[in-house]
């Protein structure tokens, strides 16, 4: 466990140069990549992603063995005039989080995006834009300065816009445009919430920050700004109006950039302004405020996923879905005091943010070789996938079973850490969320599985040979996930001591089957879709015992997918959007 | 009330009903020109308020370039057909409104609510310009002390390049952005564009060789070099380069490699990235705002070309 000693933060510590590497050595692959032009890009990607995993893995060594955060200040400029680089725990968690599944997509993505087999175009975008991704998110992890933190932002827009729009037909073009738009809007926001910031305090150093800051009004209608802008570009519920087409229209690779890392970087920012500029300020209320949207959206994007034709759609809305989960740290960090601490609920999304990178990224990967050599991802075309691309099905069901929570998956000890937490804080609410969660997770894995697992009645013709290295890189991602509940965080996160044994045991048993046999009845009643095992008599017999509550459930379904599509117009987004900030400040306000 | 005030006040009220017509206005002509106005009276604002850095800037950006991306988007628009969506219900309208108004009222709030005077680190950014023996202390907080920012900001600008390029089709991979203009060899913009880029050129290099000590600086240069090299190319004098050029690439580069070799040579051989030996500071950083100033025109000059469309060989 760290502490956030704030008395070496004014100097470089030994091994500070580290972080500036790991922004740095991405962006000279980006400028070299660009100078060389076509046919040495992929060359200089795959020079560059081993260097850059083994700097990541450098600073995770090197951050127990020093006393506090790695520290480094830009130019030997000490804040507030100049501006510091710092990695603490959370930081070396993202780090890692951001170099596993990078170098998994990239092993992945290697056999398409090769100059020689596709036009030179989007392979050119495709390893350029991942290194700057890289760069940026670790600009974002690292960056102890709001304004600096505001440029990786950028970096990280421009580079994840163009992603998107990859292969240039005309509706990922729509995509993109919508994702730039709202993510500028995002941008303002943040931005403006700085500029006050720094005419309130004359610095925009986090540290410095910590010790200034007071309950004054203006600071808080800028973290009230600020916050809205990043849930913008986090898609968060309800302002996910450019997640679902962005994500799900992006290449496979893509895909699993954006939906696994992307969005977390805003969230990261997110976390720094609530848990370390302004730690006992932000309210009760407000914290609650923000869970209860994560709650919202993961009710909308499980029950939405549910009634998704094309797998990667569906995906796409679990996403939506699992960045709601992310949220439901924020009150339950939040103790009796008013302060947030650096403890157990912390150290629960942390983990959730982690293991949902690798696994969400593992799902679209997988799914993206189903679509290739099905030729389609229809979700009822999927019948005898098992057999044909087994390695595929078994990524996509291991991703799945780790998003859920079953041990020793990252996800369940972040349940595990989140729901004592909760018990501890006395708010049972979001215990029930935290539960319901995971059986909506394994509802729509349950639904996917239900059908690839199915027989089929014809030979399934491939597109083309799979290959064992490419599928490979996306089960050990997932793999990566499932098994990320055994790795010691201690040395970067507040875990308690008592927890985080998994030895296989009753309970162990029990977490699996609990979420599953729930998921299961929840994908039942909830998928409008014929049932993928046929008519049998015991499932007739079912059919007309829950026939009318089934109907029940699917009216609320269609109402659920009625309001989603509203809350996709842009009018509804723009108005939750300026909602959201006021609601924030006002609760902010009301909280002093 | 002395006449100064009289002119803010008029100034300010001019630039409120000025947005609010570019927003109301229905033509997307008219609209581009209301933003172009806006943002030079915009300019004239920060020129009162002594920041002639920003004043510069928004002129060269909000009034100049960006409104010169708006003509064009506008022309081209003008010949599609525009399927105009339901108007918003009154509801929405209203609610819109009035969100629009409190988030407003709230930003007004907080802002008149500010410190007088505000805490601001401009002292201390003049205390410390013996460090680069430049006395812009606009230039030392980019260059020196907020060196990073202005170094990833560059990386910025190249990632919206590629984001501009990915956009061709694939067979115009590597080829001429933009269409190819035509103009009368002997009609006003030709003439222009003989009579002008000298001057131009020379008013770039001196905004941004005065940047060192006074307003000014590579960005602003850049962005009238950029502009010169435009109405060039507009005047069907000379055609965007091929994207696949090897010198084209390496221009587009040269201002954040730069940066990044002399950060690196201050982690090597100096105090830390991107520290700058005093005694050196400034040919250094200067070396690295002529870099700069030759990216910045070539981007921005390249963003506003466009996307690839034309192969390499007609």
């Amino acid at each position: 466990m760290l502490p956030p000693a704030p008395a070496l933060d004014a100097m470089t510590t030994t091994s500070g140069f580290l972080l500036v590497l790991s922004i740095i050595v991405p962006i000279a692959g980006v400028l070299l990549a660009f100078v060389l032009g076509d046919r040495y890009v992929k060359l200089v990607a795959c020079g560059i992603v081993p260097l850059a995993s083994a700097i990541a893995m450098a600073i995770l060594f090197a951050l127990p063995q020093s006393n506090g955060p790695l520290v480094y200040l830009l130019g030997a400029w000490p804040p507030p005039l100049g501006v510091a680089l710092r990695a603490d725990g959370l930081s070396a968690v993202m780090l890692a989080a951001t170099a596993v599944v990078i170098s998994g997509v990239a092993v992945f993505a290697a056999p398409d995006f090769s100059p020689a087999s596709t036009q030179a175009r989007t392979p050119f975008a495709f390893w350029i834009l991942l290194l700057a991704i890289w760069a940026a998110l670790n600009t974002i992890f690292l960056a102890g300065d709001l304004f600096t933190l505001y440029v990786a932002l950028e970096l990280l827009t421009f580079a994840a816009v163009p992603l998107v729009s990859l292969d240039g037909r005309a509706e990922t073009l729509r995509a993109a445009m919508r994702y730039l738009l709202f993510a500028l809007l995002g941008s303002v926001l943040y931005l403006m919430g700085t500029a006050l910031i720094y005419g309130l305090y004359g610095t925009l150093d986090i540290v410095l920050l910590s010790r200034r800051v007071s309950a004054e009004p203006i600071l808080l209608v800028a973290a009230a700004l600020m916050t809205t802008g990043l849930l913008a570009k986090t898609a968060l519920f309800p302002l996910h109006l450019w997640l679902p087409p962005a994500h799900a229209g992006a290449p496979a690779a893509a895909s699993a950039i954006l939906s696994g890392l992307v969005v977390k970087g805003s969230f990261f920012i997110a976390v720094r302004i609530w848990f370390n500029v302004m730690p006992g300020l932000p309210g009760f209320a407000a914290t609650q405020l923000l869970a209860a949207l994560g709650a919202a959206a993961i009710v909308f994007g499980s029950v939405v996923a549910l009634r998704q034709e094309r797998l990667k759609l569906l995906i796409a809305y679990s996403t939506l879905a699992q960045i709601g989960y992310l949220f439901l740290m924020f009150p339950l960090a939040f103790d009796a005091a008013g302060r947030f601490q650096n403890g157990g609920a912390l150290a629960g999304g942390l983990l959730q943010a982690f293991s949902h990178a690798t696994a969400k990224a593992a799902m679209f990967m997988a799914v993206g070789s189903i679509y290739a050599s099905l030729g389609h991802d229809r979700i009822m075309g999927l019948r005898g996938a098992a057999r044909a691309l087994p390695l595929s099905v078994l990524t996509f069901a291991l991703s799945g079973i780790a998003l859920m929570g079953v041990p020793p998956s990252g996800a369940s000890l972040a349940k595990d850490l989140l729901l004592r937490s909760a018990a501890g804080n006395g708010q049972w609410w979001w215990e029930i969320v935290l539960q319901t969660g995971g059986m909506f997770t394994a509802a729509y894995v349950v639904l996917v599985l239900a059908y690839a697992l199915a027989p089929s009645d014809k030979p399934i013709a491939l597109a083309g040979p799979t290959r064992l290295i490419r599928d490979a890189a996306p089960l050990v991602l997932a793999l990566c996930s499932l098994l990320s509940g055994l790795v010691p965080w201690g040395p970067y996160l507040p875990i308690p001591h008592d927890i985080g044994s998994y030895l296989p045991s009753l309970g162990t048993l029990s977490k699996l089957l609990f979420p599953v046999l729930g998921g299961a009845i929840l994908a039942i009643l909830l998928s409008p879709w014929p049932h993928a095992l046929g008519s049998s008599t015991a499932r007739n017999t079912l059919a007309t015992v829950v026939g009318p509550f089934r109907r029940g459930c699917l009216a609320f379904g269609n109402l659920v997918e009625k309001g989603n599509e509203t809350l996709c117009q842009w009018p509804a987004a723009s108005i939750s959007l300026l909602l959201l900030a006021l609601m924030f400040g006002a609760l902010m306000l009301a909280a002093i | 009330m002395s006449i100064t005030t009289i002119f803010e006040i008029l100034l300010a009220a001019v630039v409120l009903g000025l947005g609010i017509w570019t927003i109301a206005v229905r033509e997307t002509f008219s609209a581009t020109v209301g933003f172009v106005t806006y943002g030079l009276l915009v300019a004239l604002i920060w020129v009162r308020l002594e920041a002639v850095d920003v004043a510069l800037t928004e002129a060269a950006i909000g009034g100049g370039l960006g409104g010169v991306l708006l003509l064009g988007a506008a022309a081209r628009l003008r010949n599609a057909d525009l399927v105009a969506g339901e108007a918003p219900g009154k509801l929405l309208r209203v609610s819109a409104a009035v969100l629009s108004g409190l988030t407003a009222a709230a930003l007004a709030g907080a802002i008149l609510l500010l410190p007088d005077p505000a805490p601001t680190l401009a002292p201390a950014a003049l205390a410390n310009s013996w460090a680069t023996s430049l006395t812009n202390p606009v230039t030392n907080v980019l260059m020196a002390f907020r060196a990073m920012d202005t170094m990833l900001e560059k990386v910025v600008l190249l990632l919206a390049i590629i984001g501009v390029w990915s956009l061709a089709p694939d067979i115009a991979w590597g080829g001429h952005p933009g269409p190819r203009h035509q103009a009368d060899p002997r009609g006003i913009l030709a003439f222009l564009a003989r009579l002008l880029p000298p001057v131009g050129i020379v008013v770039g290099i001196h905004i941004f060789w005065t940047g060192a000590n006074h307003p000014g600086g590579a960005f602003q240069g850049g962005a009238i070099l950029a502009s010169m090299w435009l109405l060039v190319i507009m005047a069907g004098l000379i055609d965007t380069p091929p994207v696949s050029r090897r010198w084209l690439r390496f221009i587009l580069i040269a201002g954040p490699s730069l940066f990044l070799v002399v950060g690196l040579g201050g982690l090597w051989f100096g105090t830390a990235f991107l520290s700058y030996p005093p005694s050196m500071a400034k040919p250094l950083i200067l070396g690295i705002e002529v870099a700069m100033i030759l990216t910045i025109a070539a981007t921005l000059g390249l963003l506003l070309a466009g996307a690839p469309e034309r192969n390499a060989k007609p």
